[in-house]
């Protein structure tokens, strides 16, 4: 049983990650209806500036500030700065190919992917970067209770994961922003000439996404402590999976996705195997896309091609 | 521009007529032969290069042929019937495999060449039915991540199949001991011979194929691409027609990979990661996305480019090359040209003399390119004592120069070109030249974006005015 709470607590950690990237993904499907291949390299680079500013506050071992206001910086400045990036990508491979066949923007973004991969290569070599959130978040604090074992770190993430998305839910059914962004999403023609501004919102909806990537970079260098340029690739086809799971475009949805997602992976590593565990991951996914196309929680279209 | 006339309709004159001058007679005279007469030259060139070159050139010449060969077939299902295949990649490794298999002493079966390679080629056609059936109901990015999927699943099995039992792939260390192809009596062992038989197949399959374009499968392939739903209600089956395409593809991805697998002489997991599909998805993109020469020049350009990057020396001259045959090509007219040549010079020269005489102990460092080049090079660009914190750097700026040119008009995007050909030079002597693998990356990952954005036609493809 132990073992069991232990695994359910794992996969919603994980899910709590793949939900923020998954619904970065929605979001900018649901704004322009392309998906945003580099979405993982963006995560990636979110937990290397992560690391970053750890290592600039003194290291693991030897922070300079209250392990808090460490975190703080850390999570801020991903965001902050995948968000930037987001947008970038979104200038240089997106928007010069907005009215292109939809193929053309998936290879920009394939090769923006590869070249940030790349970059970050470069730049920082091939060592794996450890983030030690041992030293300064202890292991034996959080919640024991009976079978129920989550660590500090854990809680940490799935705690600001939630309230994450409920602020994104509230920014995206309350402000004028989340208007537009709803509006462009049903129609972009009819929402430009009622007056919305087409690229801004595009933009922000690339800025968002993108952030969330970020933040969700950082947790995964928390969580798993190891940081490396390829840690997005994966990560991006799975939580790309949960947003399809939860059908495109839908916040909910790609949340509740992510999580699936999470949870599948973490049991079948656990119960099944854990040498197959992204080919059984993989193979339900690719069973669910077949059998429900629009995904779990995704809107009927009539078209059919 | 008259009034009443676009700037489309006033120049369709001189893009019917094309370029003038020399090169503008040759281009006509060229697209006025017949196609076989073109292919006729082209292959008979092709034929006389291992007469003249070393034997490394000859190998490059045959992953030249092996990345035209998949570049044609990619082009079967990505340019001509738009399904975007990521799992292009796992028909090749199936072949590969395959191929080695039937005929090493994994599992202790030496079929015959000529037994073994159609067998193979069936069996991947069958294999991209079975994944291309996703096709039937997904269409566009969601096609694209399952078959991406499938190349992971390939990857992850080839690498653990010993696991479940059966040592069929050999894990992680491959088939070592693959017997090279024995045709017509005679075993084929030396890059020449697998030249030439590259070089037979690829000509008959781009044969096969120019006839299957013009056929009504190609024109139906070509129907499902603009527009599915438009050739559903003209009776076109489109679920057939993308399964022909997956299987088209597919079988000439086992073909390479067999002929691959024993001019190796072995099939390692590496050799199909998701970073070849890349290559290959650069080289059609490069050449020109449903274009079939298209695809063999694009081909045969990115596998030189990237068997060039091997050499620092040879890398250099091609870098330098690029940048040159780029300048003359984009830049009009001659004394723009001129101009912008002559202050990067100058620039280089300035700095390199203020740089040395201000601070000499931080300026220590040699260039890393080899060669004659590299004497002309040292007294130009300035190479810190610690190039790779400062190549770093400069690579940001470069970036950044590179991203702010698009943003500028006029003299003002002269004047950034300047400076960002000297960064780039810097940058390539600093780090580029040392690091051949990231590079090469970079590069592949920078001509996706730039050809996408600049002439999504690819070099020799016919641009078509896209449906929105």
């Amino acid at each position: 049983m132990e073992f069991f709470t232990q695994q359910l607590v794992n996969g919603i950690t994980l899910g709590s990650l793949y939900a923020l990237l998954a619904i970065g993904y929605s979001i900018v499907y649901g704004v322009i209806g392309l998906l945003n291949f580099a979405q993982g390299e963006v995560y990636m680079v979110g937990a290397f500036i992560g690391f970053g500013v750890l290592s600039g506050l003194g290291g693991p071992s030897a922070l300079a500030v209250p392990v808090a206001l460490a975190l703080v910086l850390m999570f801020a400045a991903a965001a902050l700065g995948s968000g930037m990036l987001g947008v970038l990508i979104e200038r240089v491979a997106f928007r010069p190919l907005r009215d292109s066949s939809r193929m053309a923007p998936l290879i920009t973004a394939l090769g923006i992917s590869i070249f940030l991969q790349n970059s970050v290569l470069l730049l920082l070599g091939p060592d794996i970067r450890n983030y030690e959130s041992s030293s300064y978040i202890p292991v034996t604090s959080g919640i024991h209770v009976g079978f129920l074992r989550i660590s500090l770190v854990r809680i940490l993430v799935i705690v600001t994961a939630v309230v994450l998305m409920v602020l994104l839910t509230l920014f995206v059914k309350r402000t004028h922003l989340g208007r537009a962004m709803r509006s462009v999403s049903y129609d972009r023609e009819a929402a430009a000439m009622m007056g919305v501004d087409i690229d801004r919102t595009i933009m922000s909806a690339f800025f968002i996404g993108s952030l969330l990537a970020g933040i969700a970079g950082v947790m995964a260098g928390l969580v798993f402590s190891r940081v490396f340029q390829l840690m997005g690739f994966v990560a991006g086809l799975k939580a790309f999976t949960g947003a399809v799971i939860g059908g495109i475009g839908s916040i909910p949805g790609a949340m509740m996705g992510g999580m699936l997602v999470g949870l599948a992976e973490s049991f079948t590593s656990a119960y099944i195997s854990s040498t197959f565990q992204n080919v059984i991951v993989f193979g339900v996914l690719v069973l669910v896309m077949l059998i429900r196309p629009r995904g779990l929680f995704g809107r009927r279209e009539i078209r059919k091609v | 521009m008259s009034i009443g006339v676009d700037q489309w309709v006033e120049t369709a004159d001189s893009r019917r007529l094309g370029p003038s001058g020399w090169w503008g007679r040759g281009l006509h005279r060229w697209k006025s032969l017949p196609p076989w007469g073109r292919l006729a030259i082209v292959v008979a060139l092709a034929a006389l290069v291992p007469l003249f070159a070393s034997d490394f050139i000859v190998r490059v010449g045959v992953n030249a042929l092996l990345l035209a060969l998949l570049a044609v077939g990619l082009n079967v299902s990505v340019g001509w019937a738009g399904l975007l295949d990521l799992g292009f990649i796992a028909f090749y490794g199936f072949g590969a495999y395959a191929f080695a298999l039937l005929s090493s002493d994994q599992i202790g079966v030496h079929l015959p060449t000529l037994v073994a390679v159609p067998l193979v080629v069936v069996a991947t056609g069958l294999l991209g039915v079975l994944l291309g059936l996703p096709s039937r109901r997904l269409s566009g990015d969601y096609l694209a991540i399952v078959t991406l999927f499938f190349s992971q699943i390939f990857l992850e099995l080839a690498l653990n199949f010993d696991r479940l039992g059966v040592d069929l792939t050999g894990g992680p260390n491959g088939i070592a001991g693959v017997t090279p192809f024995h045709l017509f009596g005679r075993s084929l062992s030396s890059p020449t011979s697998y030249f030439y038989l590259f070089l037979l197949v690829l000509t008959v399959v781009v044969t096969a194929l120019f006839f299957l374009e013009r056929s009504r499968t190609g024109r139906a392939w070509r129907a499902v691409h603009d527009d599915a739903l438009a050739a559903e209600i003209m009776t076109v089956p489109v679920n057939r027609v993308k399964l022909m395409a997956f299987a088209g593809g597919a079988a000439i991805a086992g073909l390479a990979g067999s002929l691959f697998a024993s001019f190796q002489l072995g099939v390692y997991p590496l050799n199909f990661q998701v970073q070849f599909l890349i290559v290959i998805y650069a080289a059609l993109i490069l050449g020109g996305s449903g274009s079939l020469p298209g695809a063999v020049l694009g081909g045969v350009v990115v596998a030189v480019l990237l068997d060039l990057l091997r050499d620092p020396g040879q890398a250099s001259a091609a870098f330098y090359g690029v940048i040159v045959i780029t300048l003359i090509a984009r830049v009009r007219p001659w004394r723009r040209l001129g101009a912008i040549v002559g202050a990067t010079v100058l620039l280089g020269f300035i700095v390199h003399l203020v740089a040395t005489t201000l601070w000499p102990s931080a300026f220590e460092g040699e260039v890393e390119s080899t060669g004659r080049l590299a004497s002309v090079l040292d007294s130009w660009i300035v190479v810190p004592t610690e190039p790779a914190t400062a190549g770093n750097w400069a690579y940001c700026a470069l970036i950044a120069c590179l991203l702010a040119l698009p943003l500028l008009r006029g003299w003002r995007r002269d004047a950034l070109v300047v400076p960002t050909l000297y960064l780039a030079a810097f940058v390539w002597e600093t780090r580029l030249v040392g690091e051949p693998s990231i590079t090469r990356q970079l590069l592949l990952g920078a001509l996706l974006v730039v050809m996408m954005l600049a002439r999504p036609q690819g070099l020799i493809g016919t641009p078509r005015v896209e449906r929105v």
